[in-house]
């Protein structure tokens, strides 16, 4: 996706800096970029130009630029300070057909009273151990059965409104990527939709069968902890299996408050001041597409 | 009637395959259009996996082509890995375009693009998975029309049981006219079914549809003779030939990949021919005559393809791309064109010459000096004048030391092992060259740390080619030889270090000989060895010689004749070959005349730039060599965005 991303840049005219050396490349930082085989409504991306450009009409010649299903929502000029340290935590939200929602309301229970809750992952480096816990911010269960009408129960949508109560400045800021095996769809341009999104049917499982879904907040931390991460946690702590792979979205990324809700990453800081480096003219921070 | 998408039930199998990315579609410049509003509708196949079918070339073009055509529809198809395919067997899914999933078996044509015979199994595998009846004998109106293309095609009898025809040459104008008749058959509601569109497609001269021939065998198992079965058909196919690339500039919109693929860049294609005369090359034999592009059409594919693509990286592709007549030109402007967008430039193929070097850090000078790679082809002087491939070890020596001395580090040389006439001191004289190339590279730079890696590829000899009646070297030969050679590399340590070696044994070759000389014969054995798990021959933890060689044995053996038969076995000039009734436009006298002066070590001109030697494609196709000098310059050199390829006015502040 990444490739993607840079081929846009230059089909779009981005005037955009490049590293020196032997082998240039452009200067664009991704933090915190999604897993593959997940599907994202807010990554993050920034980028360094050459030239100063109206940030919007950046926003949308790249957004044109862009293959569907990956839609650029907001370009704001970098402010300083690293974008990273804008993104503690993400909230997702992990779709398991065939899961009973009661069952997975009590997994969670149990990792929420849980200390510790170590996992197994395999890396490129053989196995390696981490513990879930201290990154799960919050947790939820919900649940869908769409009812012998076709019409599913809006469950969710409490929670994301809980915890958002800015809903549409969260939305602005989010995209979709096409994860892994998974179709790119025209399920972006949300823009304020974040909280009615529960009702769209694509996004539901066949009637009748049972669907729980994980609504968590998951801090950035190193070793990062992933979706998978967490139902690894889930089946270690209650034994819970999803019958058929999950389906996670990342709806939103953010720094963490006390309250443990996700501020707009690209809000301007107290004195927004356009980013100057390497005595280029700096630019950009991009609400963007993912990985 | 509508086709619906087979996505929904192909997609809950995605997470349990491998690469799952490559069967989703959606790659930028991809067409998927409305069944219904369409009249003739084509699915376009290269049989392999994906990462290596997306970047073809041929397949790209005629794709684009045939969807510029408002009526008409075409969408591409690969070859799924076996993962996939078990479980599409499981789950009753049929074989898939990538563009809209529809089912292969719903279109009206099924174009299979074959730069290699190694492919056919694949066709099989496709077929079988799309529910087309693999023999197209027992195809009725329902099924597609299965057409060959590509470079293989100039020799299809292998697969002819399993094709309803094939086109010789170039594709723009051929798909376009193929179109033509299916749409007004159709129109005309299908008068005659099948068979009567296939003797439409045949009368027309271009097209080679193998069920209208019989062929005739003699007792001792050579072909008698091929002949039409009925009338409208001629006795032989011509090949197409698309005359002015100016008029082609495909592909405007190159198709490009969220999944990595083998080549990720953009081609243009320069021109197109090649009358170097290699012996070996079946490519610069078909392709004659030699047609550029002209230096604005380059300009203009390349602006609009990086436009349309964002890629970073153009290949200038040809048979032998330094040959156009105005390439200094070329490199020039778009090097000029593109500084400073990190855009690179290559010349995949170039010959040896220190010219060359000029061109490469010309391409070069914004980026990375990694490696340049040349093709001597043969080890020896005089096995170099066998295969018509003129480079002396002085040019050679002279080449690389320009390269190391401009900042190059390494340089590949390609050889080939098993070429006709050879002994095994024409391959070990490829060790003492590619000694020579470090010690003067060594000499030339002072250090130590360059490289040269020598890569060496079995010779399979090809129709059409002044080597069609020569004997393959067996499979023990060759690597016999390249085990001398190694030893040869490593008997002087301190140059052997800087040296590297890369080669394949030859067995796979030898079945690769068998599918490219073979007879309708042959199509047993590749019935029965995809019938066995063969799939994927192209690829080494798939291919299997011994399945081959099995089923060589239970198939030719009954009828007299073999595996060696069709491949090591040294053919006379009365013999009649299984592709004689298909042109390519070469005078058979030519070829063999040229044949006995390989034997004879003498070599022959290119006649781009000596007199004519008569090899009979410019007369008998009516066609001409177009070269320049054209004298313009490549104009003009606008300035192009700053840190991108492209100027978008919007975002000049």
């Amino acid at each position: 996706m990444a490739r993607a991303f840079e081929r846009a840049l230059r089909r779009a005219g981005v005037p955009m800096a490049y590293s020196q050396g032997f082998n240039p490349h452009p200067k664009i930082s991704w933090a915190g970029a999604a897993p593959t085989g997940v599907a994202s409504e807010a990554e993050y991306v920034e980028i360094q130009l050459v030239e100063r450009v109206d940030p919007e009409v950046l926003r949308a010649e790249l957004d044109a630029a862009l293959p569907d299903g990956l839609d650029v929502l907001q370009v704001v000029p970098a402010s300083g300070g690293s974008l990273a340290d804008r993104l503690d935590a993400s909230l997702w939200r992990i779709e398991l057909p065939g899961v009973d929602p009661r069952a997975l309301a009590e997994a969670v229970d149990r990792l929420l009273a849980a200390d510790r809750v170590e996992v197994q992952r395999l890396t490129k480096d053989g196995r390696r151990t981490i513990d879930v816990r201290p990154a799960v911010v919050t947790a939820e269960a919900a649940s869908s059965v769409a009812g012998a009408g076709g019409s599913p129960d809006r469950v969710e949508s409490g929670p994301l409104r809980r915890r958002f109560p800015d809903d549409e400045e969260i939305a602005s800021n989010g995209t979709s990527v096409p994860g892994r095996g998974e179709r790119t769809a025209d399920n972006v341009a949300h823009g304020s939709q974040i909280g009615t999104r529960a009702a769209r049917t694509d996004d539901w499982p066949a009637p009748g069968r049972p669907c729980g879904i994980l609504v968590t907040v998951v801090r950035q931390a190193t070793p990062a902890v992933r979706p998978d991460d967490v139902l690894s946690a889930l089946r270690v702590v209650a034994g819970l299996e999803p019958p058929v792979p999950a389906k996670a979205t990342r709806m939103a990324q953010g720094q963490l408050d006390d309250d443990g809700r996700l501020a707009d990453p690209l809000a301007p800081v107290a004195a927004p001041q356009p980013a100057t480096r390497d005595g280029e003219s700096g630019q950009g921070v991009v609400a963007g597409p993912a990985v | 009637m509508s086709v619906e998408s087979v996505f929904p039930q192909l997609e809950p199998l995605l997470p349990r395959v491998s690469k799952p990315v490559q069967y989703v579609g959606g790659e930028l410049n991809a067409t998927v259009k409305d069944w219904d509003a369409t009249s003739v509708r084509w699915a376009l196949m290269y049989p392999d996996a994906y990462e290596v079918g997306l970047p073809n070339q041929g397949v790209m073009i005629l794709y684009e082509i045939l969807n510029e055509q408002p009526d008409v529809l075409a969408e591409r198809t690969y070859a799924v890995w076996p993962d996939l395919e078990a479980l599409m067997r499981e789950h009753g899914i049929p074989q898939f375009t990538v563009d809209g999933h529809r089912p292969v078996g719903a279109f009206d044509l099924l174009g299979v693009s074959f730069a290699t015979e190694l492919g056919y199994t694949n066709l099989l595998g496709a077929l079988d998975l799309a529910g087309i009846p693999l023999h197209a004998t027992d195809r009725t109106d329902e099924h597609p029309v299965v057409i060959a293309g590509g470079h293989a095609a100039f020799n299809p009898e292998p697969i002819a049981d399993f094709l309803d025809a094939a086109v010789l040459g170039d594709g723009e104008e051929a798909v376009l006219e193929i179109t033509a008749i299916v749409r007004d058959w159709k129109a005309e509601g299908r008068p005659g079914g099948r068979d009567e569109l296939l003797a439409r497609l045949a009368e027309t001269g271009g097209v080679y549809v193998p069920r209208f021939y019989d062929v005739e065998y003699l007792p001792d198992g050579r072909i008698q003779r091929v002949v039409p079965n009925r009338d409208r058909v001629p006795y032989r196919v011509f090949k197409r030939t698309t005359m002015d690339l100016d008029d082609w500039p495909y592909p405007k919109q190159p198709l490009v990949p969220l999944a990595e693929s083998v080549h990720e860049r953009m081609s243009v294609e320069i021109f197109r021919g090649c009358t170097r005369g290699c012996r070996f090359c079946q490519a610069g034999m078909i392709t004659r005559p030699v047609r550029e592009r002209s230096l604005d059409g380059i300009g203009e594919m390349v602006q609009k393809g990086l436009e349309a693509s964002g890629f970073e990286e153009v290949g200038l592709l040809s048979l032998s791309s330094a040959d156009h007549s105005e390439i200094g030109e070329i490199t020039r402007g778009l090097a000029d064109r593109y500084e400073g967008t990190n855009t690179s430039l290559s010349l995949p193929s170039t010959r040896v010459d220190a010219f060359n070097v000029d061109l490469a850090n010309e391409l070069s000078r914004n980026g990375r000096r990694s490696g340049l790679t040349f093709a001597p082809e043969g080890g020896s002087e005089r096995i170099r004048r066998v295969i018509n491939k003129m480079v002396s070890e002085e040019d050679l020596i002279r080449t690389v030391t320009t390269a190391y001395s401009s900042g190059w580090r390494q340089v590949k040389l390609y050889f080939m092992c098993g070429l006709p006439t050879e002994t095994d001191e024409d391959v070990l004289q490829i060790a003492r060259m590619a000694q020579e190339v470090i010690r003067a590279g060594r000499e030339a730079t002072g250090r130590k740390d360059i490289r040269c890696t020598i890569s060496i590829g079995a010779f399979v000899p090809k129709p059409h080619t002044p080597f069609q009646w020569a004997a393959q070297a067996d499979p023990e030969t060759v690597d016999n030889r390249l085990r001398k050679l190694r030893a040869a590399v490593n008997a002087d340590r301190s140059l052997g270090r800087n040296i590297g070696m890369r080669y394949h044994d030859g067995k796979p070759s030898l079945i690769e000989g068998l599918l490219s000389r073979g007879d309708r014969r042959v199509g047993r054995v590749i019935e029965r060895v995809w019938r066995d798990g063969g799939r994927f021959d192209g690829w080494s933890e798939y291919f299997s010689f011994q399945r081959w060689v099995d089923a060589c044995a239970a198939e030719l053996e009954p009828l007299g004749v073999s595996l060696d038969w069709f491949t090591t076995r040294e053919r006379d000039e009365t013999e009649v070959l299984p592709w004689d009734h298909l042109d390519s436009g070469l005078d058979k006298e030519w070829l063999w005349a040229d044949w006995q002066d390989a034997l004879d070590e003498r070599e022959q001109d290119d006649c781009r730039w000596t007199p004519c030697f008569d090899c009979g494609v410019c007369p008998s196709m009516g066609t001409d060599i177009q070269v320049g000098p054209s004298g313009t310059a490549l104009l003009p050199i606008t300035p192009v965005g700053k840190g991108s390829p492209v100027r978008n006015p919007a975002l000049r502040s």
